[in-house]
């Protein structure tokens, strides 16, 4: 693989992938059971930290996903609501450091959002299965019946997850998707509403669009899709991995 | 008997600020409850405050009932009889409390009972709601039942009830502290150390608690749980605060020694200060201070033995574990974050109020519980005299014992 990923290789990469894994998906679908050997997709997203990087104060995919889900953001600090955003490199990555890197290094702008765990803490601690883990790995969430306790937000190791502290009054003219009442935890869904459409998650496909190509997305499941090729062709690193929770989000070094 | 009825203006007016208090807490919980729990001073990075750290010291109260069930239906002391009778009221109502301050930190209140119609095994909150409710039921079954046993032997099937409900009282804080304990995200909450340090604090606070009330309740001639209770509850004390603060240090060796930074920066937060965050440092030290002078003075015959001074370590072991379980323990293991973020925790007038309004509502509970089932005269009759009639109860006779 060369220095990053190509629009072309990447739109085509993961489109080729997503394409392949909604046949076979729909054919367990309808079949249900009938068809044998044929496991659920297994979703994941690559992040290529330099890709991401170079666009400097690039945040397309950040504006797309939240005007789309109709996250709100607050003018109190304490009240933000995110799904994806960015962090310093430093904070994301702690254990990672040299300790002799840059400032700027230690700066650089790292996309972070729910990883989707294999083993995720946030839905074992779920008083009421309010939130949950699918069969394509994407950690789902029930705002309908979320109790608002926030024992999630007190297990995630990632701070992916958000509390609507005030009732968000979000605009109403970006798509349809719900928006959320006061007293429940939300979070990135990785774009369920579009996986189940046979889309890929909008933050990838709006940075392909905006021509930074970072973000690749594809099933894991697959050894061929251009998803586990990237994996398998790159220093990947995951954010803290002795926690055991296994993100399915992947940072190519 | 006599003595509430000596004062009439004082308990009126004590009555009448209780019952405000319950008010304007009630004001505040609907105007939490209408614009939501912004109105608190909680945050993304530090989502559990006041209301899950008191929820946390109140179940330790409720727990605490073991130390007078134990002795009393193993143990066959017969002088725990009446603190018996004051341990579960004292339990039963602080448990209430407890599930108060859960209720009144869900975003969804209305919702609560999804936890049982959608069971989650996995979850700690699960069985932490279960068995508290559970033990609210065994707690009030075994008040009514000591009530009604009326200080004589207890019936075969209430022994065999209050033989099941102490290693439940113990269940139901150790699952409060594995819902703490099991977290990854948490370093400072992560050690097997935490389930015996709530019971040790448990087993401090709760019998400190029931030693001040009935020094109260024997000066205002209501209720006497005689002296020689007292004095045992104060060991069982002493010896608890002890243990949690040996448990305390040797939990803070192993996060500072290992040098691992996140095994010990919750640490630096409470002593010191982190990144000049200096959010609980003072409160760090008060809790400390209270219970280090606490333990001076009662394991310390000749100090124990003056009487103001053993009820104010007594006092001082109450407020230590107040302040340590009731806001440092929880609110520092959201700093730093997971990102590394320090958000201090203050909170609002709102929480205040509403905390306040819990407590109030505890105490009105207690003093209807004294007024109606501890003076009503069937009661006082009809339970055995106090073992020793003390002219002075309380803990000067700790000394007397001990000569």
């Amino acid at each position: 693989m060369k220095k990053g990923l190509t629009r072309r290789e990447l739109l085509a990469g993961t489109g080729a992938a997503v394409g392949a894994a909604f046949v076979e998906g729909s054919a367990q679908r309808t079949a249900l059971g009938a068809v044998t050997g044929r496991k659920s997709p297994l979703w994941g997203i690559a992040v290529d930290l330099a890709r991401c990087a170079e666009k400097t104060g690039c945040h397309a995919c950040i504006d797309a996903c939240h005007a789309v889900h109709r996250v709100q953001a607050s003018e109190d600090e304490r009240h933000q609501v995110k799904w994806v955003w960015k962090e310093p490199l430093a904070r994301v990555f702690p254990e990672q450091a040299s300790g002799y890197e840059t400032e700027a290094q230690l700066q650089t702008p790292v996309l972070v959002m729910c990883n989707h765990c294999t083993k995720s803490p946030c839905t074992k601690v779920c008083p009421t299965g309010a939130t949950w883990r699918r069969s394509d790995g994407v950690v789902a969430m029930d705002e309908h019946r979320c109790i608002g306790c926030r024992y999630c937000m007190a297990a995630c190791p990632y701070e992916a997850r958000s509390f609507n502290w005030v009732t968000p009054h979000p605009s109403p003219s970006n798509g349809n998707f719900p928006a959320r009442t006061a007293g429940v935890v939300e979070k990135c869904n990785l774009c369920v509403e579009r996986l189940d459409n046979g889309q890929i998650p909008l933050c990838v496909e709006t940075c392909a669009s905006a021509g930074a190509g970072a973000l690749a997305f594809g099933n894991l499941e697959d050894a061929n899709s251009p998803l586990r090729q990237l994996l398998a062709g790159r220093q990947v690193r995951r954010r803290h991995p002795s926690l055991g929770t296994e993100p399915r989000i992947f940072y190519l070094v | 008997m006599a003595g509430p009825h000596r004062h009439p203006r004082l308990v009126w007016t004590f009555g009448v600020i209780l019952v405000g208090l319950v008010v304007l807490g009630g004001v505040a919980y609907a105007l939490q409850a209408r614009t939501g729990l912004g109105v608190t001073g909680l945050s993304r990075e530090l989502p559990w405050g006041l209301y899950i750290s008191q929820f946390t010291f109140l179940v330790g109260l409720g727990a605490s009932a073991v130390t007078v069930l134990l002795p009393y239906y193993v143990h066959h002391q017969k002088v725990f009889a009446r603190a018996l009778i004051l341990g579960e009221i004292v339990a039963v109502i602080a448990l209430t409390q407890a599930l108060l301050c859960i209720t009144v930190d869900l975003g969804q209140p209305g919702r609560l009972l999804n936890i049982l119609l959608y069971p989650a095994p996995s979850s700690l909150m699960f069985w932490d709601c279960l068995t508290l409710a559970g033990y609210w039921i065994l707690s009030v079954v075994g008040l009514a039942a000591a009530l009604f046993a009326r200080g004589g032997s207890p019936a075969k099937w209430v022994r065999g009830l209050a033989l099941a409900t102490i290693p439940w009282a113990i269940g139901v804080h150790v699952v409060t502290a594995l819902l703490y304990a099991g977290l990854a995200a948490r370093p400072a909450w992560m050690t097997a150390v935490l389930a015996p340090r709530f019971l040790a604090t448990a087993f401090a606070s709760g019998p400190a608690l029931l030693i001040l009330l009935a020094g109260g309740l024997a000066r205002a001639k209501v209720f006497d749980i005689g002296r020689e209770a007292v004095e045992r509850l104060s060991i069982i004390m002493t010896y608890a605060a002890t243990a949690s603060a040996v448990l305390a240090a040797l939990e803070a060796f192993t996060a500072i020694y290992s040098g691992i930074p996140a095994a010990g920066e919750h640490l630096q937060y409470l002593f010191l200060g982190l990144d000049g965050h200096l959010g609980l440092v003072a409160w760090t030290y008060a809790s400390w201070m209270l219970l280090l002078l606490a333990l001076v003075v009662l394991l310390i015959p000749r100090l124990r033995r003056r009487q103001k001074l053993a009820y104010g370590g007594t006092a001082a072991v109450l407020l230590s574990v107040l302040i340590d379980k009731g806001l440092c323990l929880v609110t520092s293991g959201f700093v730093p974050s997971p990102l590394g973020y320090v958000r201090d925790y203050q909170p609002s007038l709102i929480e205040l109020a509403i905390v306040a309004g819990i407590y109030s509502g505890g105490a009105l509970v207690f003093a209807a519980a004294c007024r109606f089932l501890l003076i009503s005269e069937s009661t006082i009759h009809a339970l055995n005299p106090p073992p020793q009639t003390a002219r002075e109860p309380g803990m000067a006779t700790v000394a007397h014992m001990e000569n």
